[in-house]
């Protein structure tokens, strides 16, 4: 065994302790085995595999669309097939593919950046993994039976009661939206107990990387905004399923209630999305620019703002309903709040570079492009905030401009950033900086083509969701561009997959810490081995890699023959007692079926939530069945 | 980078362009040129903040910034206090600068949105009652001497420069009444009326359009604004409020025949003859109308003839039921919808 710790600590018998931590989170062999992974490597490639698959198809979608929009009249899709495309790349990229992926990538760098082992419920990790692949094959299923739903990925009632859309595709749809609020709510629950609990000594809160900060406010964001998820997809399942009458207003039910419910969910949800993202901006920036964030304590507070904020803001997408003219101004003013919580982060990050030494590599390439494209859609959307100008942009493909502007310059090129920055640490290579750089600007100049000239398209009129549009409307041309653009960034992302083949087969080896980053996940090696450290890290500093060697430290006493690591006081990190993780598990995996069971059946059966709890039930006993072996000690 | 060039680019499609028959930039109305000034006050204030914040992060990757010492970042990671202390003045600044600019943005929009809605109270307004159906517009024009509530589809002519109260109603699904010439969106939602006000103040045909996804053919759902002097729209109403005018040729009688006798009937009215349905727009002056199928095409009679005998190909989807018109009967009843002025 090599020393593979930065912080090498001189043991007596370290390669005796490290064959035995080997031996302790050893993976289970077989499919039997692959089923039961607990750790948060391996949990969270696959949510991030999954997801980037989830992103391609929700990338073909897009293509499709973008074909059939290309010139005016245009036969390629039928107007039920585009509305179940466009209803479904919606779903897909918010739900199966942005919310996971960025949830994978927390669940595979929190551990590491807060100096430990795992994630402090890591059966319950397994757990919310499965939901979200069930979640993603249930609709999925639904799409390839000719079931996909076509309502929009709001579901608007009544257009998606039972009256408007007959059949299972909504019921599909409002249901996967279940599979994934309980992921979710499993990662959220599990991200925030890591970061309080099981931080390396010496990790106060104030000594937390900004992206770490970013998971637990995101984190958060997603307990307090997925209840109102549950309650919007609820009224309309119950009224599809079982005929209560709560959002339709034929029975004295209320639509514009689930829009209220919806987007007190719905917007939320677009920080949930982005505020991870941010934290990438930081941590590449601190890494890449070569010196300390500028202005730490007002990053962390902007960004604890911006959750806030976000919760007060749901009714400016719905300012065409007709509101009294002081709930306008009120929401008027909490949407432009957030441009100066947003303000500040980006000031920030311009300071850091601008007093830094930036390296321009293909990360921070990503970085730059990021910050241009997300002041555009930050600036449309204050245009959005003002009601005046929203009555006019509002389901035009202004908006469509831009929310994309913000969800992909403000999370999808932080992400492309991140994995570039982070491949090295995942699968201890590098990835081909040459190919890294055209990526970039393949990607860069395929966005704008496909979406700067939606702006003015929505200004000249042109709604969102119309399959298509007369000649004589004169949106033909900037179409065409748009088809082009988007075929550019398709390129693009055959680029990315390109290099992550080629470099995870034979790119360079990158070491512990190739881009001389501050912090924790670079001081061990790439890829992290099952315990991630031999010997868990000491935080002397908010930047601990950047100390100097002399000046660092490591946890030593914990046992090795089972997997152990050490619980911490919540504000000041100080060491409070050892904390066993429990050993791999099938049982999250039977668990998951048995709810999938109920979750997907109760679309055509009502029952089956009965039948879905009782094998549920059994699931759990044995989840929690005492086994007498280490982890009962505790 | 090349973004210099955009907004010269956009402001020259945003200008230059042909399409004016349906665009926010365009207002035909004191309410959408209000909206219009509001808009291009926002694009130039955060225009420049865009090239002030784009210039500041390409300065980042050259070697020139003011009054920076190159500083040994690879050894400590951290600037001079100096460094710090100056750069925190600026950032400090420049929020406050973005905080100032946001109330200024926050006053001029609900300014507006105030001035937009004291536009409602003036004397003499005309009311219309709008209805929203898959996928069609119902217009009704709401008169206290019921001799005077007028009811057509897809089609609305206005008065110029008398304020217009719209009440937005929905048959089915929510839908979005807009015209952006005149104004931005309302709502149509059922169970409930939402009020909006609109006036031209030069005359023209403004097209609008459902802004809100209501199904299948939501592409498909437009409709005419025209706004004409005061004198021509009461011609206009006048002619309307008549019932249809009586087929004259041997051919057009044939057709009423034709329309009558058929299943046409169960949703259309004609005022005037035996067909009293309400399910379907109104088309007792249906010949005076410019588009067919809520203007999805226009009112040529090849296109109705094409319409009425396979409207699925048409509009897919659309509610009009597919009716067996032999050959012969086509052409009459196709000349006896366009008679009827």
């Amino acid at each position: 065994m090599t020393a593979t710790q930065d912080f090498t600590p001189q043991i007596p018998n370290q390669a005796e302790e490290v064959e035995q931590l080997h031996r302790s989170w050893r993976h289970p062999r077989g499919v039997l085995g692959w089923l039961s992974y607990t750790t948060h490597q391996a949990i969270g490639t696959r949510y991030i595999i999954t997801a980037f698959i989830m992103l391609l198809t929700g990338g073909a979608e897009a293509l499709l669309m973008r074909t059939q929009l290309a010139r005016p009249n245009n036969g390629f899709l039928s107007p039920d097939r585009y509305n179940e495309i466009f209803t479904t790349h919606g779903t897909t990229m918010m739900f199966l593919f942005a919310v996971p992926m960025m949830e994978g990538m927390a669940i595979y760098l929190v551990p590491l950046m807060c100096g430990t082992r795992n994630v402090a419920f890591p059966r319950l990790n397994a757990f919310g993994y499965w939901m979200f692949l069930f979640g993603v094959l249930f609709l999925y299923w639904g799409v390839f039976t000719n079931a996909a739903p076509d309502v929009g990925w709001f579901a608007y009632p009544p257009l998606s009661g039972p009256q408007f859309t007959p059949g299972k595709r909504t019921d599909y749809w409002a249901q996967m939206i279940t599979f994934t609020e309980v992921s979710a709510l499993c990662v959220a629950t599990e991200i925030i107990a890591t970061i309080f609990k099981m931080r390396a000594p010496g990790m106060s809160l104030n000594r937390m990387p900004l992206y770490v900060w970013s998971l637990l406010i995101q984190s958060f964001m997603v307990i307090f905004a997925m209840p109102a998820v549950v309650i919007a997809s609820s009224y309309l399942l119950s009224d599809r399923t079982v005929a209560t009458q709560f959002v339709n207003p034929a029975e004295g039910g209320d639509p514009i209630l689930y829009q209220h419910v919806f987007w007190f969910f719905g917007h939320p949800e677009v920080y949930i999305i982005f505020i991870p993202a941010l934290g990438f901006v930081s941590a590449i920036v601190v890494a890449h620019a070569r010196r300390e964030i500028f202005g730490y304590t007002a990053m962390v507070l902007a960004q604890i703002a911006n959750g806030f904020i976000a919760f007060g803001l749901w009714v400016h997408h719905m300012f065409a309903t007709g509101l009294p003219q002081i709930g306008e101004a009120y929401f008027t003013a909490s949407s432009m709040m957030i441009a100066i919580t947003s303000g500040v982060q980006i000031f920030c990050w311009l300071a850091t570079l601008w007093t830094g030494r930036p390296r321009l590599t293909t990360a921070l390439h990503f970085i730059y492009g990021f910050l241009v494209i997300f002041v555009v859609g930050g600036l449309t959307g204050v245009v959005l905030a003002s009601v005046p100008l929203d009555w006019q942009v509002h389901d035009t493909y202004f908006v469509v401009a831009h929310f994309h502007y913000v969800l992909i310059g403000g999370a999808l090129f932080p992400l492309f950033g991140a994995f570039y920055h982070w491949f090295p640490k995942i699968t201890g290579r590098m990835m081909d900086e040459k190919i890294g750089r055209l990526n970039f600007w393949v990607l860069f100049i395929g966005f704008n083509l496909t979406f700067f000239p939606m702006h003015i398209q929505g200004l000249m009129g042109m709604p969102r969701r119309v399959y298509t549009y007369p000649a004589e409307m004169g949106w033909g041309p900037l179409n065409f561009i748009e088809t082009i653009g988007a075929y550019i960034i398709g390129i693009g992302g055959i680029l990315f997959i390109a290099n992550v083949v080629s470099s995870h087969r034979s790119g360079r080896i990158a070491g512990n810490n190739p881009w001389d980053a501050d912090s924790l996940e670079w001081a061990t090696a790439s890829p992290p081995e099952n315990y991630n450290f031999e010997y868990l890290p000491v935080a002397t500093s908010r930047y601990p890699l950047w100390v100097d060697r002399s000046e660092r430290a490591f946890v030593t006493g914990l046992r090795n023959d089972r997997r152990e690591a050490l619980v911490t006081t919540l504000m000041d990190a100080e060491p409070h007692h050892r904390y066993v993780f429990p050993a791999s598990s099938i049982w999250p995996f039977i668990t998951a079926i048995a709810v999938t069971i109920g979750f997907a059946g109760s679309v055509f059966n009502p029952w089956y939530i009965v039948w879905g709890s009782v094998l549920s039930g059994l699931a759990l006993v044995g989840w929690f069945w005492p086994r007498g072996d280490s982890e009962a000690e505790s | 980078m090349k973004r210099a060039a955009v907004p010269a680019f956009a402001l020259s499609v945003l200008y230059g362009c042909a399409w004016h028959q349906q665009s926010a930039l365009n207002p035909g109305g004191p309410q959408a040129a209000k909206i219009d000034t509001l808009w291009w006050s926002f694009f130039w204030l955060l225009g420049v903040i865009f090239i002030i914040v784009m210039t500041v992060l390409l300065l980042t990757l050259t070697g020139r910034r003011a009054n920076m010492e190159r500083e040994a970042l690879e050894v400590t990671h951290k600037a001079s206090p100096q460094t710090e202390s100056q750069t925190r003045r600026i950032v400090t600044g420049a929020t406050i600068i973005t905080i100032l600019i946001l109330f200024v943005l926050i006053v001029a929009s609900v300014g507006t949105g105030k001035a937009i809605a004291d536009l409602g109270f003036k004397k003499n307004p005309l009311t219309i009652q709008v209805t929203g159906n898959q996928w069609w517009w119902e217009i009704q024009y709401i008169n206290g001497d019921a001799s005077q509530t007028l009811v057509t589809a897809n089609e609305m002519h206005i008065p110029v420069g008398r304020p217009v109260q719209i009440l937005g109603q929905s048959q089915d699904v929510i839908h979005s009444f807009w015209v952006p010439n005149l104004h931005g969106k309302r709502d149509l939602i059922p169970s409930r009326t939402t009020n909006e006000w609109i006036e031209a103040d030069q005359p023209g045909a403004y097209r609008g359009q459902c802004a809100e996804f209501c199904g299948l053919q939501h592409a498909h759902m437009a409709l005419w604004v025209i706004a004409e002097p005061e004198d021509r729209f009461d011609a206009w109403m006048r002619a309307q409020l008549q019932p249809a005018a009586s087929p004259s040729t041997q051919e057009t009688i044939r057709g009423q025949q034709v329309f009558l006798n058929n299943a046409c009937v169960f949703c259309h009215q004609i005022r005037g003859t035996t067909a009293g349905g309400q399910n379907a727009p109104d088309l007792t002056h249906f010949g005076s109308r410019r588009g067919i199928a809520a203007n999805t095409v226009p009112n040529t009679k090849g296109n109705l003839a094409g319409w009425i005998v396979d409207p699925q190909s048409m509009k897919p989807g659309n509610h009009m039921a597919t009716i067996a018109v032999n050959s012969t009967d086509l052409q009459p009843l196709v000349d006896y919808l366009e008679s009827l002025k």
